[in-house]
């Protein structure tokens, strides 16, 4: 196993905090956190001439959650393509601004992309496992990265299998193909992959929308979790799921980025006359 | 805020219903306070009895709007603007319910008062009960309408009752020394007037949980208030 080191230290400080409701009060105004992960500064994105992002800035507090929604075509789907340089594979699109990690802006010439997409994974709206056994769709991702002997590889899926929460479910059938799993457990799977390299931050397109409501609970949970030691940045056109999920929620129209605040602020009480007509249904 | 109609219409037509309910048991709050000091000042004890039947229409009213509220909550999931809509009329139909029996009680010593010995004019008792109507019709309309700066005149309108409340409480105190005779229908008016202040009291927190369901922040400032009966001391005058 590879847990991360300051773990016990964290669930040590969290059990010393007073009892609240559940995660809730982390989620409140107060609990916001301090250092930025990625932060974005002035970031314009073109499709060709279409200019699809405008001036955005926000960051991505570590070890949180941070919830984007609005309505189709707002860009937040842009945006996460923008965080691990995905717009990168197709011709024509082209990013401007900042996006800084680590001290180093992500979107300069430079940037060694598969380092990059190593340490910001990505989940998907639709789950894509790989045509192959269950072990090798989570070793395969490592294999690029690192070299591991058998037994490490070993611990390594089953590390990432028992973080995504499929441990149980794959453990004895782990030669069999992937495809035979369930959706949710594809999803999980695909969950397990991403986090087999050991990134720092993980992007989540959309990734319940295919998935029946137990499971696309089990995929929450699993979120939660996974903020103890990931950075997450989650793309939902459900809301409830952004307020159950995100810490701090950014909703974006037109490519702009209208308000971000934590979730229980802009779910009772949004600042911007646009928000509130998002969240409540009345959008034209 | 003015808003855009919901795209779920049946959704708009039952925050709107919602908030026409909420109105109309402030209304029969306001008419029980009004007639429980009419009986008062007139000795009535038939409106009175009519006063304590129809408070049950008040608490059967308060039930109804409490499932519709939790039934909005599960099937709609209200957020923003709605959300504290619904969590304000749950708070405020409690507020009502609790005058109502405040009005109650008030009509319920009236029937006592009846038969006593009228102990001065009780025009301070109308002069309370037009205030705190006053306040609680505003409080009303300040919810249908969405109208935030009328909740706040409400909310700061409260010192005239409690300052009336103070005279009438000096008033009866006055009348208990003068003869040992006045104290039962003294002691009564005393309630009565207690009860009307409280009435005031829970109309000021009804245009502050509207406030709060219109503008999202709670009201932090303390409210001007103007009741200092408790450190009132009369002394005997030999």
């Amino acid at each position: 196993m590879s847990p991360p080191s300051d773990s016990a230290t964290r669930d040590a400080a969290a059990a010393s905090q007073p009892a609240s409701f559940g995660g809730m009060q982390a989620r409140s105004a107060a609990a916001l956190n301090q250092t930025a992960r990625i932060a974005v500064r002035n970031l314009d994105f073109f499709y060709g001439d279409n200019r699809a992002l405008k001036e955005i800035s926000f960051d991505l507090p570590e070890r949180q959650v941070t919830g984007m929604i609005g309505p189709s075509g707002c860009g937040k789907s842009t945006l996460l393509r923008v965080l691990n340089r995905m717009y990168s594979l197709y011709p024509g699109q082209r990013a401007t601004g900042e996006v800084l990690m680590d001290g180093q802006n992500i979107l300069d010439a430079d940037v060694d992309i598969n380092a990059l997409r190593a340490k910001v994974g990505m989940v998907f709206q639709k789950p894509t496992p790989f045509p192959m056994t269950i072990y090798d769709n989570i070793a395969f991702g490592v294999r690029l990265h690192e070299q591991l002997s058998k037994a490490q590889m070993d611990e390594r899926v089953e590390w990432a299998l028992t973080r995504a929460a499929l441990w149980g479910e794959a453990k004895d059938r782990l030669t069999s193909s992937a495809m035979g799993m369930s959706g949710g457990q594809q999803q999980r799977l695909c969950i397990a992959r991403t986090i087999a390299v050991r990134p720092e931050v993980i992007l989540f397109d959309e990734p319940t929308s295919a998935l029946d409501p137990i499971s696309t609970l089990k995929i929450e949970e699993l979120i939660d979790e996974l903020k103890r030691d990931f950075t997450i940045a989650i793309v939902t056109h459900n809301m409830q799921q952004a307020a159950r999920c995100a810490d701090q929620v950014a909703f974006f129209y037109l490519g702009e980025l209208i308000e971000i605040a934590p979730a229980g602020q802009l779910f009772t009480a949004p600042r911007h006359q646009r928000t509130q007509e998002y969240i409540t249904g009345r959008f034209g | 805020m003015s808003m855009q109609e919901h795209t779920v219409r049946a959704y708009a037509g039952e925050l709107r219903r919602l908030r026409e309910l909420v109105a109309r048991m402030g209304g029969l709050a306001e008419r029980q306070v009004a007639d429980s000091v009419t009986a008062l000042v007139r000795q009535d004890a038939e409106l009175a009895t009519e006063v304590i039947g129809r408070d049950a229409e008040i608490d059967a009213l308060e039930r109804e709007i409490e499932d519709f509220c939790i039934r909005l909550l599960a099937l709609r999931q209200p957020a923003g603007a709605d959300l504290r809509l619904v969590v304000a009329a749950l708070k405020i139909i409690h507020a009502i319910e609790r005058i109502g029996d405040y009005a109650r009680n008030a009509a319920k010593r009236s029937i006592v008062l009846a038969q006593q010995p009228r102990l001065g004019s009780l025009n301070g008792f109308q002069r309370m009960a037009r205030l705190v109507q006053e306040n609680l019709k505003g409080a009303m309309d300040a919810l249908v309408n969405e109208d935030a700066a009328r909740a706040d005149e409400v909310w700061a309108a409260d010192k005239p009752v409690d300052e009336v409340y103070n005279g009438i409480f000096r008033e009866m105190l006055t009348f208990m020394m003068e003869d040992p005779r006045n104290i039962t229908a003294a002691t009564h008016l005393l309630f009565v007037a207690k009860n009307l202040e409280r009435i005031g009291d829970h109309a000021t927190n009804i245009a502050e949980t509207v406030h709060y369901a219109v503008q999202g922040q709670a009201l932090t400032e303390e409210r001007p208030k103007g009741d200092n009966s408790t450190y009132a001391v009369v002394r005997q005058q030999d």
